[in-house]
């Protein structure tokens, strides 16, 4: 592949911008993971990098095709729709299991089953 | 008319998704239509319910709240981290009450919560209509529950019911 020579500098330069940044929050959100102290303060931090982080890394991505095809390319709006509608699912699910974890185990701080209110 | 599209949203968007995909062409646009069809033909015997958009024009105004929320909530959340965890803000949960029953507009309300960082959807209670939720930077309890209730609850009640 040698088509990215005949790339503009200043396309080269917007693309690098966006894909740096995309690549900045997602870490971010990675060492967010880390430093976070308890398990449902861990599950906000990746989500800087299922949305702007993602949305970066993207935007990135259509700008290269569309500037080396010289036509509009528009895939990575269908990987930002999935992304979108599916990390609710694993959210939610490890979310729910932590929460019925700790009900089960009686954790101080956790709201109780449903029928008990 | 119903009988071969029964949905007809669920059917441009798949074809929408294949000429994404494959380019557009006249034989592309063709193959799309018959298995676009197919597909939501094939989906009509799982029997989904059926949302109603009622109006388009709030759905942009939702759209470009998210947007704005969603980079908003970023940096928030990016501040947070870089703080470290001895800051003075304290994570929590929540219980927001809610008026939506739509189905759809739960999934959507979830999609919204799960997307801006610093909101987890955790819980919903159909029975007392309620949401728990697990909170980042809880700080004022009242806030969240009119970010919810006053910003996007509106306006997806406004869509779907």
């Amino acid at each position: 592949m040698n088509a990215t020579a005949d790339l503009p500098l200043w396309v080269a330069v917007l693309v690098a911008i966006f894909i740096i940044f995309g690549a900045a929050v997602t870490l971010l959100g990675a060492i967010g993971l880390v430093r976070m102290r308890t398990f449902y303060a861990r599950l906000h931090a990746p989500t800087l990098g299922t949305t702007l982080g993602t949305g970066g890394v993207l935007v990135a991505s259509m700008i290269l095709s569309s500037a080396l095809q010289s036509r509009l390319v528009l895939h990575e709006i269908a990987i930002a729709v999935f992304v979108t509608v599916t990390t609710p699912v694993t959210l939610m699910l490890l979310g729910r299991a932590a929460l019925y974890r700790d009900r089960i185990e009686k954790k101080p701080g956790i709201p109780p089953f449903e029928s008990e209110r | 008319m119903t009988r071969w599209l029964p949905y007809p949203v669920l059917t441009a968007s798949l074809l929408v998704m294949w000429l994404l995909l494959n380019g557009v062409s006249a034989g592309h646009l063709l193959l799309g239509t018959v298995l676009a069809i197919g597909a939501a033909r094939t989906m009509a015997a799982l029997q989904p319910s059926k949302p109603r958009v009622r109006r388009w024009d709030s759905v942009v105004r939702l759209v470009a709240i998210v947007f704005v929320d969603l980079v908003r909530s970023n940096i928030a959340v990016g501040r947070i981290i870089i703080e470290g965890p001895d800051r003075p803000g304290q994570p929590g949960f929540l219980v927001v009450p809610l008026a939506l029953n739509d189905r759809t507009a739960l999934a959507v309300l979830a999609c919204i919560l799960t997307a801006t960082p610093g909101t987890a959807w955790l819980e919903y209670r159909s029975r007392r209509d309620t949401l728990l939720l697990h909170v980042l930077d809880l700080g004022e309890e009242q806030d969240w529950i009119d970010l919810i209730k006053k910003r996007y609850e509106p306006l997806l009640l406004e869509i779907f019911e």
